[in-house]
């Protein structure tokens, strides 16, 4: 994050380099019930992000020293997959898709009602098909409608959004190149009914200001992208009784 | 489920959707207060019935409850006991006790195999979702004929309909015996045109139980297989 200085980013126009406005995100679709085999599943686009989620369970907790006896534990698989860039990514498990995984198991376990599939297990695993920065969010986003469509009761969904600083500049939903050669970056996981946050990371150095601005583009991006994703619940059960 | 919706307000929430105040009103399934509003926990169709409100999930895993009579595959065979499948979270027990035969100790494979499918009864669910199963009962047996076909467990009613009109029927048009259990499982026996038929019927409940035109979709199926026996 940060560090190379002169790489251009805004355009003296005041626009993005992708012709985007600073408080703009990237174009988001969302797809419930991709997968047949998978209790609930969703595909999010983010821009040039491809995310797949998929949940089963809830089932019992194997091996039996991860059960708890009071709630279910959230199993949370992210990866990226080897063609999902540029550079070919090694296969399996990696530092980063560790901490990804461990994220959003916490953030998810904060709105599942765990404390109803006592020594249950519910599996998420999330799959990144292309990546283009954000993918956490992306996949975030994909496993909370996946959960949705499970049948797995929540007390909110979670949306993924991210924004950060390029060139003194606060704005949302980084690209690639902004997230390479940008300043800071602010992913968050918000709950838009309620307007509590189940994550929250910071790379690189923001002031209080900035920090404010993040978060109110964050939220505000959370509310659109929310809307997209109740859409999408709505539109896989169309023809219905509504 | 589906039925019962009368009078209610008909509209489809997605989870953390506030439903409304909650100005006296009782919070049924699928839903819970948040400073003095309902919200949804679940994705699903709104109810309003004798004062409470919940919510009639589209898709839902099966919690087992006692007394529920259930279409189980034997997973598992100890000694004196067999862990059954029953499309739960949990496996269910079968103990040697509540088996309908005289099982001597290390006999119980004799009876019945890992992969048999049988008709039992939930006997017990305890705090920890354990839950043990009885074949002792009028008409609980092992399957060892027919087929037995999944459905969505929220479809279930839509399956049967108002006083099992909708089984009922499906009985008489594929002329076979068809036995729904609660964990989303339906046993159906009968010739193989019969048996085909209901695994067609039973598709179509899972692809278009949540929708209006239910009912037409089968009037429209079951013509097929009335042709079918005239010609």
């Amino acid at each position: 994050m940060g560090g190379y200085g002169d790489v251009q980013l805004l355009r003296d126009d005041g626009l993005r380099l992708d012709g985007r406005k600073l408080d703009e995100s990237r174009p988001v679709t969302i797809e419930a019930g991709i997968l047949p085999a998978a209790d609930g599943s969703a595909m999010v686009t983010h821009g040039l992000n491809v995310a797949v989620a998929a949940v089963y369970g809830p089932m019992e907790a194997h091996p039996r020293k991860i059960q708890r006896q009071d709630r279910a534990v959230i199993d949370v698989r992210y990866n990226m997959a080897p063609f999902s860039t540029s550079d070919r990514i090694r296969p399996g498990f990696n530092r980063r898709s560790r901490e990804i995984s461990k994220v959003t198991a916490e953030a998810l376990e904060s709105v599942v009602l765990v404390e109803r599939f006592p020594r249950s297990k519910i599996r998420v695993e999330i799959e990144i098909l292309a990546a283009e920065a954000g993918t956490r969010c992306a996949g975030i986003t994909a496993a909370s409608v996946a959960l949705a469509d499970a049948g797995i009761p929540m007390r909110d969904m979670i949306v993924g959004v991210a924004s950060g600083k390029i060139e003194d500049t606060v704005v949302l939903d980084l690209d690639k190149a902004e997230d390479n050669y940008g300043q800071a970056d602010l992913p968050a996981g918000i709950l838009p009914n309620t307007g509590e946050i189940a994550f929250l990371q910071m790379d690189g150095d923001l002031s209080p200001e900035e920090f404010d601005l993040a978060m109110e583009y964050n939220f505000k991006a959370a509310k659109e992208i929310h809307e997209i994703m109740v859409d999408a619940l709505k539109a896989r059960y169309d023809g219905g009784d509504n | 489920m589906s039925q019962g919706r009368s009078g209610a307000e008909q509209r489809l929430v997605t989870p953390g959707m506030a439903i409304g105040p909650l100005s006296g009103m009782r919070v049924g399934s699928g839903a819970v207060t948040h400073n003095g509003e309902i919200i949804a926990t679940k994705l699903g169709w709104v109810r309003e019935f004798n004062g409470t409100i919940s919510v009639d999930p589209i898709s839902s895993p099966y919690l087992p409850r006692s007394g529920d009579l259930v279409i189980g595959t034997v997973a598992e065979v100890r000694n004196n006991l067999w862990f059954m499948d029953i499309n739960g979270s949990f496996q269910g027990l079968l103990p040697m006790s509540l088996a309908p035969w005289k099982v001597e100790f290390g006999q119980a494979r004799q009876h019945m195999n890992v992969g048999d499918s049988a008709l039992a009864r939930v006997q017990e669910v305890d705090e920890c979702h354990n839950v043990v199963l009885t074949m002792k009962g009028i008409g609980l047996r092992r399957l060892s004929q027919g087929a037995v076909i999944e459905v969505p467990v929220n479809h279930l009613d839509r399956i049967r309909g108002d006083n099992n009109n909708n089984l009922d029927r499906m009985k008489d048009v594929s002329d076979c015996r068809i036995i729904v259990g609660e964990n989303g499982r339906v046993w159906v026996d009968g010739s193989d045109d019969g048996i085909a038929w209901a695994r067609e019927a039973l598709r179509i409940a899972k692809e278009h139980g949540h929708k209006d035109n239910f009912k037409s979709i089968m009037e429209q199926h079951e013509k097929k297989l009335t042709k079918k026996g005239d010609a």
